[in-house]
């Protein structure tokens, strides 16, 4: 694969495919570790670096593993990967690790894992894996990160743990509360499917417009022809 | 742990802390699988069942296989593995002992191997140091608070499609925003304590 193909495919994880906000999936985390944004770059890398690390071993593997059990392969190479990560996190951030509790093993049943697994590193070979693997991991943090931004900066008054809107803010607690991750969720969806719709119209636009000039310069070559 | 604990964790788990609307487990199958109510009741029933097989079983394996020898650190990939070969097991008994059960239920079984409600029951219950009778219960009575969150939902979906709204939020966002109030709506039983 060229380098521009690589560059297209990592664009297309982080932007026109990205897990969360245009692909659906992964929502359990996307909810649950969004209080902060601390929480959220903690849980993003996380799965990052599960995402990439299962799908290098798979795509390495996939000549090896037989059809039939192909399902279960994977999910015991991604839980493995998903303890491996549990462990360091552990000894080196504990704090986090406590944070984000069980859903840091719940990694393993993160459906964007396992459909990365399924739909890319097992039918393609190791460095587009890993560029596919790093580019929805990022796509999936950044996506964590515009919900936590929103919630935390609502619901506390902080970003990152920094007062932004001074003492007195008074906080709307409803964003930090469960209530409040469905709500935001739903809000920044809601804008990413507009302005999907708003690209989308442009370029049939942009076809149309197009499509139109081709025309009447064919018309135009055949006027002279004649 | 006396008959009224284990009775207080079960409410709790199923109206406070509500595992759709307080602890985000098992999000997928619930927006997935809730657009009418009886294939909502469906998808519940199959949860509750493996749900509560897992808990027993999982419980058996961390207290009875990796704790004596000294494996804590491999529960997760273990319970995944116990909790797929379960599914398959139970899909296959269903199928050959229970047809009627087997096409009431069957064509959920396979989603549910990759439902985090039920790894993650498996793993609050470790975490919780809950008894063998109480991990079974609190499964039991997760998985019910579960299905009576889908139901009511596919309960307000169902008029949903039929609403009128601004173009940008057809579909999903609208859907996770009717989330949200119902979230709010089981907030409102936080304010009682069961403990």
């Amino acid at each position: 694969m060229t380098l521009s193909g690589l560059a297209k495919q990592f664009r297309s994880g982080i932007v026109d495919n990205n897990p969360v906000l245009i692909q659906l999936l992964g929502m359990c985390p996307t909810l649950a570790t969004t209080t902060s944004v601390s929480n959220a770059i903690g849980m993003g890398l996380a799965a990052t670096v599960v995402l990439t690390c299962s799908n290098i071993l798979i795509s390495l593997l996939r000549k090896f593993i037989p059809k039939q059990v192909r399902i279960a392969v994977f999910i015991v190479i991604i839980s493995g990967f998903v303890t491996a990560v549990e462990l360091l996190m552990k000894a080196y951030f504990y704090e986090l690790y406590g944070a984000l509790g069980i859903f840091l093993p719940l990694i393993v049943v993160n459906c964007i894992i396992l459909a990365r697994a399924e739909a890319f590193a097992s039918k393609n070979p190791v460095l587009p894996s890993a560029i596919d693997g790093l580019s929805c991991g990022i796509g999936f943090t950044l996506a964590l990160i515009v919900v936590a931004s929103i919630r935390e900066l609502l619901g506390n008054g902080t970003f990152l743990g920094f007062q932004v809107f001074g003492e007195n803010y008074p906080a709307a607690v409803v964003f930090i509360l469960p209530a409040g991750a469905f709500l935001t969720l739903g809000c920044v969806i809601a804008a990413v499917q507009t302005l999907k719709n708003k690209a989308d119209a442009k370029k049939s636009e942009k076809e149309a417009v197009a499509e139109a000039v081709a025309n009447a310069a064919q018309a135009a070559a055949k006027e002279v022809q004649e | 742990m006396s008959f009224t604990d284990v009775l207080l964790i079960m409410f709790g788990v199923i109206l406070v802390e509500n595992f759709i609307f307080s602890k985000f487990l098992g999000i997928c199958p619930f927006l997935g699988v809730s657009e009418k109510p009886a294939t909502a009741l469906g998808m519940g029933m199959a949860v509750i069942f493996v749900i509560t097989i897992a808990s027993g079983t999982t419980w058996a394996v961390y207290y009875l296989l990796l704790e004596p020898l000294g494996l804590e650190y491999l529960r997760t990939v273990a319970f995944i593995l116990v909790i797929a070969a379960l599914v398959q097991f139970i899909e296959m008994f269903l199928r050959r002992f229970v047809p009627a059960l087997y096409s009431a239920m069957g064509i959920y079984l396979p989603l549910i191997t990759t439902n985090c409600a039920v790894l993650g029951t498996a793993l609050l219950n470790i975490q919780n140091r809950y008894n063998f009778i109480t991990s079974v219960c609190f499964g039991f009575a997760a998985a019910t608070g579960f299905t009576l969150a889908i139901v009511i939902f596919a309960g307000l979906r169902a008029r949903l499609v039929e609403a009128e709204m601004p173009r940008a939020f057809r579909g999903f966002p609208i859907t996770l925003i009717a989330a949200g109030l119902l979230a709010m709506a089981f907030a409102g039983f936080s304010g009682i304590s069961f403990t």
